[in-house]
């Protein structure tokens, strides 16, 4: 065992870290308030923030925005100790080391897609040029994926489909839906799903924005009616979707802001030591010590899955549960730690970020309502359980 | 980075769930607990001959060598199968002192002798007020003809009753800071003056009140400086903390292996109860307890074995793992439901440890006192 970095990845790490230091602005890491586990505060979605247009840029003529894939396709080719450590360190930095077309669409084409489409999708995805929303939730179809309605019916060389899609996250900042449609509506609901890419510009796809409880238009609802999309934008084959689409998720286990999380406890640390109470630290009050150093605590429990996941995947080994776990706890941690901060700000906590007297520019308010988000989207708590039971433990479906 | 185990560590692994699983039956395991001494000075020789009790020591003193962390791979597989007896107490607490501040002849005349199974030693160091600060050090040694007495009384020691030597952590001096002025002593438990008293516990560990009234011991009996012994319980502290994590993470891994049997073979309602959310959800959070607690429990173990800083470390691993072994074992019984909580099914067993072992060396509030220090707050 030997829980330190070797030589390359601690080098790796340093130049990470001085890329991110020098392509950002200094005041960055106080504009941007995301909060760690939290998927309705990008800041991103706000706005296209020509900053971060910029810093994409600059990521992809280094590799990193595919940083798992191989060098022939514009990655660069890096082991998962290595995409761990980039997204440790971007999110401690509160900046975003990828999206779906990166994380998920890229990585599964590389898998699963044609030669055509590799030549079609992976340049343009890798250069940063492309990006994707997830079309896979659905009014009647959230936990339950593999129910979804929207149809996909043949006629001539496309597909033409009618549907809906919900809690499609930036599918306004976005090119191209990354899309699960059903094709076979008399297969098993699992084996009649198609997964392909359709164009936003498509006629009769309508995105009409949903607000989140943050205030942000984060996600949309989108309509297909009548969307015509060519058949070569199917991935894969016909109807093996459900399986690409569980296969993905190996893809984006170590996007977690395991970073984000050691970032936002420091600063919540540093504001305990500095605040007062009956003249003596806030930090030195028993009870609200024990706390914090509570989650300090399960901060460094969560970073062992992550490690651990990276780890395992490294050695072609399958981390079930331990990347289940690892979404699981750090979702968890994420209102965990905003409760804390909510603590420890007081009466401070609620003000909003535009506030000149909200502390920690205002991320503790805004990061109570996000965490909210972190258990419910992309698998939610009671999801990640049951996979851990029955995939990871081997218990019973019935 | 590499988080796994070594082969040699495997196959360590291997052998001890193999022995520990034929030797140690469950009623063996339930005999011993209930038993005055504790262990089968049968089975102990032969984990001796095994080389377990010489483990880490090195080979000019009988030992095999090998690290503190191929000892936490052992002490993680005796408590998977819950193994009682004086093993933690004579090595870990005892020989792995002697090792870090005897003088040549004191690991002489002891590491080999404990390497081939022939001294069980244990550590005196907690009193009535149960802390393991040093403050809490009252037993007082004085100095008479150039030899030493010891008065006062140890509280919670454990396997005193079975043991040879006893390191008894005393006051030689009162100074400012507590942690001067202390001064470890090797006393031969069968010294005149020395009153052994076994205390009955949950989980049948063998804890002991030792009253030491006017007990003699040489000077050359000292271990390490004499009212600078502090030092040494804080690093014999440290081991002890982490390795006794380590049993936990074991035992805590069968309850969990226990659990989800029966959930896959108890049917209620015309199906496995494991085919419930609600059970499948209790599991779920066990391993997510256990596999958490291993994880942070070895990469404490492995700064520990590296020589490296390890105070926030240890402190981070038993305040997790204590309080996530006890959830653990709790969650098992909800699952055993009835059945779990007769005294014939085995599951109290691990119910009893997991609550001891979080209580020992510090709970989880100590810990995180320990932490909040640690990280400047």
């Amino acid at each position: 065992m030997d829980f330190r970095f070797n030589e390359q990845e601690l080098a790796f790490q340093r130049e990470v870290e001085d890329f991110i230091k020098r392509e950002l602005p200094a005041d960055w890491t106080e504009r941007s308030i995301y909060w760690p586990g939290g998927y309705g505060t990008l800041a991103e979605l706000e706005e296209v923030d020509p900053i971060i247009e910029q810093f994409t840029r600059k990521l992809a003529e280094k590799g990193w925005l595919t940083i798992s894939w191989p060098k022939e396709y514009g990655g660069a080719g890096r082991s998962h100790i290595e995409q761990a450590i980039f997204h440790e360190r971007m999110s401690y930095y509160r900046v975003r080391g990828g999206e779906v077309a990166t994380l998920i669409g890229g990585p599964t084409i590389l898998h699963f897609g044609s030669d055509e489409m590799k030549k079609e999708w992976l340049p343009k995805i890798a250069r940063g040029e492309v990006r994707f929303w997830l079309a896979y939730s659905e009014p009647n179809a959230g936990s339950d994926l593999a129910s979804i309605q929207t149809r996909a019916v043949e006629d001539g060389d496309d597909l033409i489909i009618n549907g809906q899609k919900i809690w499609s996250t930036a599918a306004h900042a976005a090119h191209y839906a990354w899309m699960i449609v059903r094709t076979d509506p008399d297969a098993p609901p699992h084996k009649g799903i198609t997964l392909l890419i359709v164009d936003n510009k498509s006629l009769g796809v309508t995105i009409r924005p949903l607000t989140n409880i943050c205030g942000f238009h984060s996600f949309n609802e989108v309509f297909f009616d009548n969307v015509r999309v060519p058949k070569k934008n199917i991935v894969g084959e016909k109807n093996k979707g459900w399986y690409y689409v569980m296969v993905a998720l190996d893809f984006e286990r170590l996007v977690i802001p395991m970073g984000g999380f050691k970032r936002t406890f420091e600063e919540i640390a540093q504001y305990a030591r500095e605040a007062k109470l009956n003249g003596r630290p806030l930090s030195q009050e028993p009870l609200l010590r024990n706390k914090l150093a509570q989650i300090a605590i399960e901060i460094e429990v969560a970073y062992m899955f992550f490690w651990q996941t990276a780890w395992m995947l490294d050695r072609g080994l399958v981390p079930n549960i331990e990347a289940s776990v690892l979404k699981l706890v750090t979702t968890e941690l994420s209102q965990k730690l905003a409760n804390l901060g909510m603590q420890v700000l007081g009466h401070y906590g609620p003000l909003e970020r535009n506030s000149k007297w909200a502390p920690l520019g205002g991320r503790v308010c805004t990061g109570y309502l996000d965490c909210i988000s972190a258990l419910v989207g992309a698998g939610t708590s009671e999801i990640q359980r049951n996979i851990i039971a029955m995939r990871g433990l081997g218990l019973p479906r019935s | 980075m590499n988080l796994g185990l070594s082969e040699e560590q495997e196959m360590l692994k291997t052998s001890a769930r193999d022995f520990l699983q034929k030797e140690f039956p469950k009623k063996l395991v339930r005999q011993l607990d209930e038993s005055e001494t504790g262990y089968s000075p049968e089975l102990w020789r032969k984990m001796a001959e095994l080389g377990w009790m010489g483990l880490v020591f090195p080979e000019k003193y009988g030992g095999s060598g090998g690290s503190f962390l191929d000892l936490i791979v052992l002490l993680e597989e005796m408590g998977y199968n819950i193994l009682p007896g004086p093993f933690f107490s004579t090595v870990v607490l005892g020989g792995l002192t002697i090792l870090s501040a005897g003088n040549e002849e004191q690991r002489n005349e002891f590491l080999p002798r404990i390497a081939s199974g022939d001294r069980i030693l244990t550590l005196a160091l907690t009193e009535p007020s149960a802390r393991y600060d040093a403050a809490a050090i009252n037993t007082r040694a004085t100095t008479s003809n150039g030899n030493y007495v010891i008065n006062g009384t140890k509280l919670f020691v454990p396997d005193a009753n079975v043991a040879d030597y006893i390191l008894c952590v005393t006051r030689t001096k009162e100074e400012q800071n507590p942690e001067d002025g202390i001064t470890v002593f090797l006393v031969d438990a069968k010294s005149p003056g020395i009153e052994c008293t076994l205390l009955k516990t949950l989980a049948r560990d063998k804890q002991c009140e030792i009253v030491f009234d006017n007990v003699g011991v040489p000077q050359n009996n000292i271990l390490g400086k004499p009212d600078q012994g502090w030092t040494i319980i804080k690093d014999t502290l440290q081991k002890a903390t982490v390795a006794k994590c380590a049993e936990m993470v074991g035992s805590a891994q069968a309850a969990l292996e226990m659990a989800v049997q029966y959930a896959k073979e108890r049917v209620q309602f015309n199906r496995p109860i494991g085919s419930f959310q609600a059970i499948q959800h209790y599991c779920a959070n066990m391993v997510t307890d256990v596999d958490g607690a291993r994880f942070i429990t070895y990469k404490a173990a492995w700064k520990v074995s590296e020589g490296l800083p390890a105070a926030l470390d240890v402190a981070i691993a038993k305040a997790w793992t204590g309080e996530a072994c006890s959830r653990v074992t709790l969650l098992a019984h909800q699952i055993f439901g009835a059945i779990g909580f007769t005294m014939d099914h085995d599951l109290h067993l691990y119910y009893r440890r997991a609550k001891a072992g979080e209580i020992m060396f510090g709970d989880s509030d100590t810990q995180r006192a320990i932490v909040a220090r640690e990280l400047g707050l």
